[in-house]
């Protein structure tokens, strides 16, 4: 046989380092001779057997039909061959629950044998078995050695408290184990302690309120004691578990930071890592004035240098938390650019990173230095690395005006190259060059003319063709250089037609009389024959301003475009603050908060930066009052990067964006938008922020102009000089306009429109009430509603002046709630609200905010602010708001989970009266993302079984019953099964409020 | 925490497959393969997200290591635990190849129960695990009840790196300071950065357990007995030597409050050879060599170099297996060197001339010239010139760093430091020593 002549060979090379035969394919029939010699009597040849069905399993091969001859090899007193065995059952014994029985016995047994060892093997090798009938028996033992003298049986017993949580939590908590548990903290043994904090932290993840790790005070001394004694691993679980400990004052937190500094020197970088996280949280408490502020400060540089120079895997990890705190607390690092400088050997992974920190410490000090170095880095072989170099030096230019010029020249430089992408980026970022310093490089403009015909990216041409339009009048024969463009319109990509749309209409206004011909025939292009409605829209409202009003046309196309912000690619100031809560975590890498990429409720709540000391809250309304004063200061623009490349990675499978996506303010929402997006945009003169280009800045409260506000009627020759000029347009139009009806009702209309699109069936909207009476708040009433529409939450309001004089400065503030509603941006009550005037705004809402269970549930309370005063008030949303779009889930996961879900958790709920059938129900409900997952009939009863996830990754799992036989029954009955049961009843609520209407 | 550990070979087969939760499933072993290792770019990221589990992988030779979870772990951690878990299976089974592993496979499946319990890493040094995952099929009867808890209480101890009773005849010890010296130059002979990243590495066989001071020229130690020392003159004459450290980290026996309060690095040490410290200085480095380009295209079809290095360091000493690597064109199509000293040639596989030098003293110089010829391409792309790099191994620390004591104390046994036969070594090589040109 095969098998034994390669035995005859291996005895030849010695008997023992030849265990890779295992892994030799084997054939037919080997279950059946492994069977044989699992039974034999020969103990050398039972283990070698043992060996090879851990071999194939560990290739993926199907061994679990010898179970039972595996489990009789139990009862050993060779412990390689218990290990052995103990792999297999962790592996097998879920598939075969009633077989893993007759492990019991053994495993009781050992876990009173006198060797240490072997106690805290059977226990750490119970707590692997997920099967119910062994976790029961599970209990004494581990009681016992959770109290064992031995400190090594101790230390994997509180480990295994974390096991048996996971599979059965109320079993833990019935047992007692979790004070046994907090009384280990207090334990002689530094690595028992370590063990301990690291299985609390883990279950008090699960339990969001429980206070179930209880730092207080002297807890926190008993870790940082233990913290001088472990090994390096349970440093890290010490020091990740006090991050998430608020100290009282400053002086206990100076204290603490006094105390974790030195792990500063740790050989171990995430011992660092997660020491600079706790620095960096309570640093936040210290006064800055404090001296020991300042030292701290710079004893934080040179750990984060010395994590350049370990592995690159750890490197990436670092420089990618360097990154945030780079964002956060620039000057720590700010005298260290030369140690970012790139390697020529650094993996890519490494360089963009660098990269991307060394233009994030560019300041006018060394400037020169990382010109210099930008330029080397723009010849380098890597076509994403030469990109990102290229649109640094862009990004140099807009962040140090003095740098400009020189950064000016080099990217001419880069442009004689002739290198295509080099040409194509360079491009791109001159044109946020000339965004940012107007009137003064456009002497470079011939050169990038020259350059015209090697451009085929879409970001590349759209700029130049922005480039184009917006010096049309310089540029001698910008109409041929346009009408180039125009041959492949409908080749083209949208960005490049609706770049070329407005750059032509731009030309139009400045040099009117040589381009009528050339105006028409893109306008023509972009209305008729394009199936593209960002297009169209766009298009028929260039038309329409043209053919009324060409003097605002003018003011309109070619109005002053507002100043691009300087810091670009940050985080948004929130995201940034929580994921300085992360650091050394997954999340800290991906830049995501832990929400966006873990499943279910663990870990996501969201963690926040301490107060500073002395920021006292009021008793009243904490965190409204203070936070609407600061409300005027507009948060800086953010500006996603394109080039990000873990966001890609992740983006490919966290589709479809939800509301997980991190805050973004209002200007970003347009995604879904695209309608509004592109035309307000180009009304404002802002046409290089159409929806997809890369660079964005905030578009300062589109007000909307004037002219548009006008009715336009049918009165299209409304001016003699454009009647000529569009002579042939009236008889396209009509058509066109009916398609288009919001531009007659004006901007306000549009917006309303460009909410509307993309909701599906339409989810259910409550009308609006009265939040705030006028009596109450000086005359100002505040009616509104909520609204989820393409993925975003709006709150709807409408703001009327019940008052005698005008009403200005409006801005909004939400308090801590259940689920971090918050405003994604700034409240855009655009004009002054002059007395009896109404005004309907629209907010979205991201959910990242601070969470603070609020009772009920659903409760929000608000704080408006005006030139008047501040006003408070509360209501409440529907939750049906937070349901995602991509609740549907598998059905086999729906089976597993609904089994999984303990049924103390399911509620029982009936809605009386409602004349549904079960189709109508499912099409109603999933209008408002609740999606029906299977359908059954059984008798008179439908039964659909229904999946819904909130914002926050809480899956909830109902079961819906419709009679069907007897018209008389109306009643339907719901049952609401999910892991936190107290949202059942406002689930249920939902399903009342959309099946009704 | 860790989910999964899974270890492939280069076709990305799985030698090993362990999971230690329960939301990690077979699939993800053939995500990763598929994604990863089977993947057609290079790899952009050692972080990978499929399908909302993380994967984080390390490679050694073609070997692929990867960590697997669902949640929100520590990342540095498990790359840490990663290069960890190679270190102990190199410790305990030498080169990490597909024929060892499948060697060992029995041996790392109890590794990995051992070093990683549902997920979190326990204690890793290769002392304390080889005194009971020895694979020799001890039977657990065999061991006495003291053995047994002498091992628990060392894998749990607060000293975990050391067991108690080691003797020695001869109590010696070896360091070594291991230094390599970093730097990118500009052609014009600019230092654009330069820094040293050292080691002290340690070989003790020392008796019982000894208590370690080690002391070195530390700028921030020396200036303090300075303030506090009797004449101003040993100050100034110390200062001199003294170096400044931006940064160190320590192997974690060493006590890091105490260094944090008194600057003073005491320690028991683990028995055989590990890593003391790492440190980085900037300041006032001697940077052995120097390293002077020239490059001259000559029409479209050939390129000229000179290259002339300068030894910088005491005539008396010798600089050893230099190696200058200068990059050539991917379009070469042939090149004539002539070099004073040495060997040199052109290697065509590696687009580069490579010139070595087996010896070279202090304050010398030496000079290399070359012609390559190009072939004419329509190529539009220029060629990136990657910078001149050089290997070189030297007698001495670059940065300048002095071991000024180690003193042993074993209160328990009858050896004093004086007893102890110490021996410490120099070794200053070449990290990434380039210069531009």
């Amino acid at each position: 046989m095969e098998w034994a002549s390669q035995l005859c060979e291996n005895r030849g090379l010695g008997s023992k380092m030849t265990d890779s035969k295992y892994f030799t394919t084997t054939k037919k029939g080997e279950i059946f001779e492994l069977k044989a010699e699992l039974n034999s009597d020969k103990k050398e040849k039972k283990k070698e057997a043992v060996k090879k069905v851990i071999a194939s399993m560990t290739v993926g091969k199907d061994v679990s039909a010898l179970f039972p001859d595996v489990v009789n090899c139990m009862q050993t007193d060779n412990l390689e061959l218990k290990k052995l065995v103990y792999l297999y059952l962790m592996n097998y014994a879920k598939s075969q629950p009633d077989m893993a029985i007759m492990a019991v016995n053994t495993f009781v047994k050992d876990c009173e044998d006198p060797n240490p060892l072997i106690r805290a093997l059977a226990v750490r090798t119970m707590g692997c078995i997920r099967v119910d009938k062994i976790t029961e028996y599970l209990c004494e033992p581990l009681r016992k050695c959770l109290k064992d003298e031995d400190p090594y049986v101790r230390k994997t017993a509180a480990v295994c408290v974390a096991k048996l949580h996971d599979i059965n939590a109320q079993l833990v908590e019935d047992q007692g184990f979790l004070d046994t548990l907090k009384d280990l903290i207090s334990d002689s043994n530094p690595m028992v302690v370590a063990n301990a904090v690291a299985a609390l932290s883990e279950i008090a993840e699960s339990h969001p309120n429980s206070n179930l790790l209880d730092l207080n005070p002297q807890t926190i001394n008993k870790l940082l004691t233990a913290l001088n004694e472990c090994t390096e691993w349970g440093q890290i679980f010490i020091l990740d578990c006090l991050a998430n400990y608020t100290p009282r004052d400053d002086r206990e937190s100076q204290s603490i930071c006094e105390r974790v500094t030195p792990r500063l020197s740790h050989a171990n970088s995430a011992v660092v890592l997660s020491a600079v996280k706790v620095l960096m949280k309570f640093m936040e408490m210290l006064p800055k004035d404090l001296d020991y502020y300042g030292t701290l400060l710079k004893k934080l540089a040179p750990p984060l240098v010395t994590l350049l120079s370990a592995e690159p895997e750890l490197q990436y990890v670092a420089l990618r938390n360097i990154n945030l705190i780079v964002q956060k607390r620039p000057e720590i690092l700010k005298h260290e650019m030369k140690v970012f400088f790139v390697k020529y050997n650094d993996p890519i992974y490494v360089k963009l990173e660098k990269l991307d920190i060394m233009i994030r410490l560019a300041s006018q000090a060394n400037i020169a230095q990382v010109l210099a170095e930008l330029k080397e880095y723009a010849t380098e072989v890597d076509v994403d690395f030469v990109r990102k170099a290229v649109r640094a030096i862009g990004r140099c230019a807009i962040k140090v005006e003095q740098s400009a010029e020189r950064c000016v020249s080099t990217l001419l430089d880069l442009i004689q190259t002739k290198v295509n992408y080099v040409v194509q980026e360079a491009i791109v970022v001159i044109k946020d060059i000339f965004r940012k310093y107007p009137n003064k490089y456009e002497s470079v403009i011939a050169t990038l003319c020259e350059n015209l015909d090697s451009l085929d990216e879409p970001e590349a041409r759209a700029a130049m063709i922005w480039i184009v339009g917006e010096y049309a009048e310089r540029i001698d024969n910008a109409d041929e250089l346009l009408e180039s463009f125009l041959e492949g319109f409908h080749d083209e990509s949208t960005q490049v037609q609706l770049q070329l749309l407005t750059a032509i209409v731009k030309l139009f206004l400045k040099k009117p009389t040589e381009t009528q011909e050339l105006v028409q025939q893109v306008l023509s292009l972009a209305t008729q024959d394009s199936d593209n409605p960002d297009l169209r829209d766009r298009g028929y409202i260039y038309w329409r301003l043209l053919s009324t009003d060409p003097v605002a046309a003018k003011e309109v196309v070619l109005a002053e475009k507002p100043l691009i912000s300087e810091e670009t690619d940050l985080i948004e100031p929130t995201l940034l603050d929580e994921l300085i809560c992360h650091i050394g975590t997954l999340a800290s890498v991906y830049h995501k908060p832990p929400s966006a990429f873990v499943e279910g409720g663990r870990g996501v709540q969201h963690k926040r930066l301490p107060a500073r000391a002395g920021s006292g809250e009021s008793a009243e309304s904490p965190d409204v009052g203070q936070a609407v004063s600061a409300v005027s200061d507009a948060p800086p623009a953010v500006i996603p990067s394109q080039g990000d490349l873990l966001g890609d990675l992740l983006n490919l499978d966290l589709a479809p964006p939800t509301s997980n996506v991190p805050p973004v303010p209002s200007s970003m929402q347009m995604g879904a938008m695209d309608l509004l997006g592109g035309g307000l945009d180009s009304l404002m003169g802002d046409e290089s922020e159409t929806s997809a280009s890369h660079y964005r800045t905030e578009v300062q409260s589109p007000q909307p102009p004037e002219c548009s506000e006008r009715e336009l009627g049918g009165d299209v020759g409304g001016s003699p000089a454009m009647g000529v000029s569009l002579g042939g347009a009236p008889v396209g139009m009509p058509a066109g306009l009916g398609a288009a009806p919001a531009v007659g009702g004006g901007l306000g209309d549009l917006f309303d429109l460009g909410g509307g699109v993309g909701v599906t069936a339409g989810s259910y909207i409550p009308p609006k009430t009265v939040w705030l009476p006028a009596m109450k708040a000086k005359g100002l009433e505040i009616s509104g509603t909520f609204a989820r529409r393409s993925g975003v939450i709006h709150m709807d309001l409408s703001f009327t002046n019940k008052a005698m004089s005008v009403m200005t400065d409006f801005a909004i503030q939400f308090n801590k709630n259940s689920f971090g509603l918050a405003p994604a941006g700034p409240l855009q009550v655009l004009t002054p609200l002059s007395p009896n005037q109404t005004v309907d705004v629209s907010l979205p809402l991201s959910t990242t905010g601070p969470v603070m269970k609020m009772e009920p549930l659903n409760n929000l309370q608000v704080a408006v602010k005006n030139n008047i005063d501040v006003f408070y008030f509360s209501c409440q949303y529907p939750i049906s708001l937070l349901f995602v779009e991509d609740g549907k889930m598998d059905r086999q996961v729906f089976l597993a989970t609904w089994k999984d879900i303990p049924s103390e958790n399911e509620a029982q709920f009936q809605i009386k009266d409602c004349h549904l059938n079960s189709d109508a129900a499912s099409n109603k409900l999933q209008g408002s993302n609740i999606f029906t997952v299977a359908k059954r009939t059984v008798d008179t009863q439908d039964m659909l079984y229904q999946s819904v996830k909130l914002t926050n990754g809480i899956w909830m799992l109902a079961e819906l019953r419709i009679q069907t036989g007897n018209p008389n029954s109306t009643d339907l009955e719901l049952s609401v099964k999910c892991r936190a049961p107290e949202v059942s009843q406002y689930v249920y609520q939902c399903y009342e409020l959309i099946l009704r209407n | 925490m860790i989910g999964g550990l899974f270890i492939y070979n280069h076709k990305g087969e799985v030698l090993i497959s362990r999971v230690y939760r329960d939301d990690i499933g077979r699939n993800a072993v053939d995500a990763f393969r598929v994604n990863v290792i089977h993947a057609r770019q290079q790899v952009r990221s050692p972080v990978t997200n499929i399908a909302r589990t993380s994967f984080f992988h390390v490679k050694r030779s073609n070997i692929w290591l990867a960590a697997v979870t669902k949640q929100n772990v520590n990342a540095a951690m498990v790359f840490e635990f990663l290069y960890k878990m190679c270190d102990v299976m190199t410790a305990y089974f030498g080169k990490i190849s597909e024929e060892n592993i499948k060697n060992n496979f029995v041996l790392i499946y109890e590794l990995l129960d051992e070093i990683l319990d549902f997920g979190y890493p326990q204690n890793s040094e290769t002392g304390a695990l080889k005194t009971f995952i020895t694979q020799q099929g001890i039977k657990s009867q065999l061991q006495t009840k003291e053995e047994q808890s002498q091992i628990t209480s060392q894998v749990t101890g607060q000293i975990g790196w050391r067991r108690e009773g080691i003797k020695y005849r001869r109590n010696e010890l070896f360091l070594d300071v291991l230094e390599s010296v970093n730097l990118l130059m500009s052609p014009q002979g600019q230092v654009l950065s330069a820094h040293v990243s050292g080691r002290v590495v340690m070989k003790s066989y020392l008796s019982g357990m000894p208590e370690c001071k080690f002391g070195m020229n530390d700028k921030i130690v020396i200036d303090k007995q300075g303030k506090g020392g009797t004449t101003d003159e040993a100050g100034k004459s110390s200062g001199k030597q003294s170096i400044a450290i931006d940064d160190c980290t320590f192997h974690q026996c060493v006590r890091l409050s105490k260094f944090d309060s008194e600057r003073s690095i005491s320690f028991i040490p683990p028995d055989g050879e590990y890593e003391l410290m790492r440190y980085r200085t900037t300041k006032d480095i001697i940077l052995p060599f120097r390293v002077i380009p020239l490059v001259r295209e000559v029409g479209r079809t050939k390129l000229e170099v000179k290259v002339v290095i300068k030894s910088n360091f005491k005539p008396s000493l010798l600089a050893q297996k230099i190696e200058v690597r200068i990059p050539t064109p991917l379009n070469t199509s042939g090149v004539q060197v002539i070099c004073m000293k040495g060997k040199a040639k052109y290697k065509a596989s590696e687009n580069a001339i490579v010139w070595k030098i087996k010896r070279m003293a202090g304050m010398k110089e030496s000079q290399i010239s070359a012609e390559i010829e190009l072939l004419p391409t329509n190529d539009k792309k220029k060629w990136a010139r990657p910078p001149i790099s050089m290997n070189f191994e030297v007698p001495f620390a670059p940065s300048g760093l002095k071991v000024r004591y180690l003193k042993v104390f074993e209160p328990k046994l009858n050896y004093s430091d004086h007893d102890v036969i110490k021996w410490v070594r120099y070794i200053g090589r070449s990290g990434i020593y380039e210069t531009r040109c």
